[in-house]
């Protein structure tokens, strides 16, 4: 699979979700935040948008915690994400 | 793209849909022995039947007396009498059925002390005939929805279903007489076109809420399942009829819950008045969803509304202690930050009514076969939750039966296939030679087109019209005007232009294709709405208000009967509500009041 093929595959993991606030979320982040990520925190996020939306949704509004450093790290962007 | 190009698989069944009414179908199907086939545009469990939290609604009588004829009698009059009477009684008397079964294929409901089923109030859930509130729904916390389709799942896996995710279904397949069989369907990760040849087809794709600018939904109800059927001729039915939650952020859609306004919340216009005072004078900001809703959308109207378009209202809890607001309302100030940019507790909060529920869809019968305009059953064809109408919901949906309707609908479609394939109504018929002809010249269409519509820009202005034209509050001349509008905006869609024109995981193409549902359902509801001269349930028009002879505007001599809308000739017919329940009296025309 080409960086294309892989990118739309991930977009629509992002934007064809349970619940519209994950939609507008990770639709956000993924054109504005994901790019500038580096390969450890960009394999992070697709580990996290393969999540499901009441996994990913405590951790988002800070409900709980990761485990993971780099998964931490990507929280902290995705926390501050403002779809406007 | 040529005709030998689509490949054939072959299946007893195949569902279109993998919520809670496809996959509880698929149960019924799978144990009973049959290849089933399941296709999703998501992993099962990303099915936006999640995002229901409320609970599912079932006389089971745990915690207090209760009776699937009280059941009934609250959903005939939340349907303001436009729901069939017999799908109606079918639904509340199964309901305690589905409801247990679903405990037994492991669903995590709450509990009393003794072990029970724990019930809870909600509104509109009555004894008696609605003489005082009943414990009637039954709820796995706030994660109803999510922990349903979990269980569901697990029964499918155990069952054998054959799960294709990622598929999308672009059309079904139909003969000359008019027979079902099956659907053609693209794979996105490799771009393959595959016609699913089966004996029964399952509908179960939800609803179309992305209609409207403003919307609850998540971004994969497109209304796929009534634009295929819509293009192979099958009328849909009230399609008009859509229940709108007052309070959602204005542009984004996310719900601000109604307990906002409880807390103290104060709604104000852009003159900074509380407007509410002149439309609810003692209810003020506490109303009814339906007159604040329509509060709001006459402010807006008038010119009174918010920010560079004047398109918003505003709710305001600055005046709240943050130490209140931070107790009592958690997740809201993170809510408007994330998708306001607005910190509550410094600013009031940009809301609009917001598009919640498609009440309408494709017609069916009790049992889940689709039927057509006579009333009779379309042969292979059949369709269960959001995307049907049974009609259960008529007018408008009564709390808490959405994911009762996924239950009983999903496995009465299931068993209803098992018998019409028992009783030899349906089997595997051969492939007309030009199955594939009208999808492939839609595909080649699409990748061939030069010059034409951004696809982002039709959708906008697609759920724009929508918004502004056929929104909660509904005005003669707006509607008038918005069927013209929408006309326009379908010729844009015939024309829309994808710059990638690869095979592999294009996005672009799907969403191009999803536009195409959208815009069958955009048109159907316009269409119906401007037609129906009455207000009812959610239709709502400033030109059929309160009068004593037809109360709340309902005109029952003239509109008491469901829209059948066509897409071919873009006309509308009516059919009779049935009124006759399977067998108790039926409940006669009352106003509806609460």
């Amino acid at each position: 699979m080409d960086d294309r093929e892989k990118l739309n595959r991930l977009r629509w993991r992002c934007t064809r979700r349970a619940m519209l606030e994950m939609d507008l979320l990770l639709g956000e982040f993924l054109e504005r935040v994901y790019p500038t990520l580096d390969a450890a925190q960009a394999d992070a996020f697709v580990t996290m948008a393969d999540m499901e939306d009441l996994e990913l949704w405590p951790l988002v509004n800070g409900q709980r915690e990761p485990d993971d450093a780099v998964q931490a790290e990507v929280l902290a962007l995705l926390r501050n994400v403002r779809v406007k | 793209m040529s005709k030998q190009s689509v490949a054939v698989r072959k299946f007893d069944a195949v569902i279109v849909g993998a919520g809670g009414s496809g996959l509880r179908a698929a149960i019924q199907l799978s144990e009973a022995g049959l290849k089933t086939a399941v296709l999703s545009k998501v992993f099962p469990t990303r099915s936006h039947t999640v995002a229901a939290q409320g609970g599912v609604s079932a006389s089971l009588g745990n915690s207090e007396e209760d009776h699937w004829h009280w059941h009934m009698y609250d959903t005939v009059k939340g349907s303001d009498w436009l729901g069939d009477q017999d799908a109606i009684e079918y639904m509340c008397r199964k309901a305690p059925e589905v409801v247990v079964e679903l405990e037994h294929f492991g669903m995590p409901f709450d509990r009393t002390d003794e072990g029970k089923i724990y019930q809870r109030p909600f509104g509109g859930h009555m004894s008696n005939f609605g003489e005082k509130p009943v414990r009637r729904a039954c709820a796995a916390a706030d994660r109803t929805g999510h922990a349903m389709l979990h269980a569901l799942y697990q029964r499918n896996v155990r069952a054998n279903t054959q799960f294709f995710v990622e598929w999308m279904a672009l059309d079904l397949i139909r003969d000359e007489s008019g027979q079902v069989l099956g659907v053609i369907a693209l794979e996105m990760e490799t771009g393959e076109v595959v016609a699913f040849h089966s004996k029964a087809t399952v509908f179960a794709t939800g609803g179309a809420g992305r209609i409207y600018y403003s919307s609850t939904n998540a971004f994969i109800n497109t209304g796929d399942g009534l634009g295929m059927a819509a293009r192979a001729g099958i009328a849909l039915e009230d399609m008009e009829f859509w229940q709108f939650h007052p309070t959602g952020v204005a542009g984004a859609g996310v719900l601000i819950t109604e307990g906002v306004r409880g807390e103290g919340g104060i709604l104000r216009n852009s003159t900074n008045e509380r407007f509410m005072e002149r439309y609810a004078p003692n209810a003020k900001d506490l109303a009814s969803r339906d007159v604040v809703s329509r509060a709001m959308v006459t402010e807006i109207n008038e010119g009174r509304g918010c920010g560079p378009n004047k398109d918003f209202v505003l709710l305001d809890i600055t005046h709240l202690d943050p130490a209140t607001i931070m107790k009592r309302l958690p997740g809201i100030r993170e809510i408007s930050i994330q998708f306001a940019g607005i910190d509550p507790i410094k600013a009031p909060i940009p809301v609009v009514p917001t598009c919640h529920y498609q009440m309408g869809g494709v017609p069916t019968n009790y049992k889940g076969q689709v039927v057509g305009d006579d009333g009779a059953p379309v042969r292979g064809f059949y369709a269960a939750g959001e995307v049907a109408c049974a009609s259960v919901h008529g007018a408008n949906r009564l709390g808490t039966n959405s994911l009762l309707d996924l239950l009983v609908f999903g496995k009465a479609s299931g068993d209803t296939v098992i018998d019409d394939l028992r009783s030899g109504e349906i089997g595997l018929r051969d492939l007309p030679a030009d199955f594939a002809d009208r999808t492939l010249a839609r595909l080649n269409r699409l990748n061939t087109q030069t010059g034409g519509a951004s696809v982002n820009e039709c959708r906008l202005e697609l759920q724009r019209t929508m918004q502004k034209h056929c929104g909660v509050f509904r005005f003669k001349d707006m509607l008038v005007e918005g069927v013209a509008k929408i006309i326009e905006v379908e010729k844009a869609v015939a024309h829309t232009e994808i710059k990638d024109k690869s095979q592999v995981w294009n996005t672009a193409r799907v969403e191009a294709l999803e536009l195409d549902n959208l815009v069958e359902v955009a048109k159907a509801t316009m269409v119906s709405a401007e037609a129906r001269k009455e207000s009812r349930g959610a239709h709502v028009r400033d030109d059929a208000p309160d009068t004593p002879a037809n109360p709340n505007g309902r005109d029952d001599a003239n509109w008491h009967k469901h829209t059948l809308w066509h897409r071919e000739g873009n006309r509308l017919s009516y059919k009779p509500v049935i009124m006759k329940p399977l067998s108790v009296e039926t409940i006669a025309l009352k106003t509806r009041s609460y």
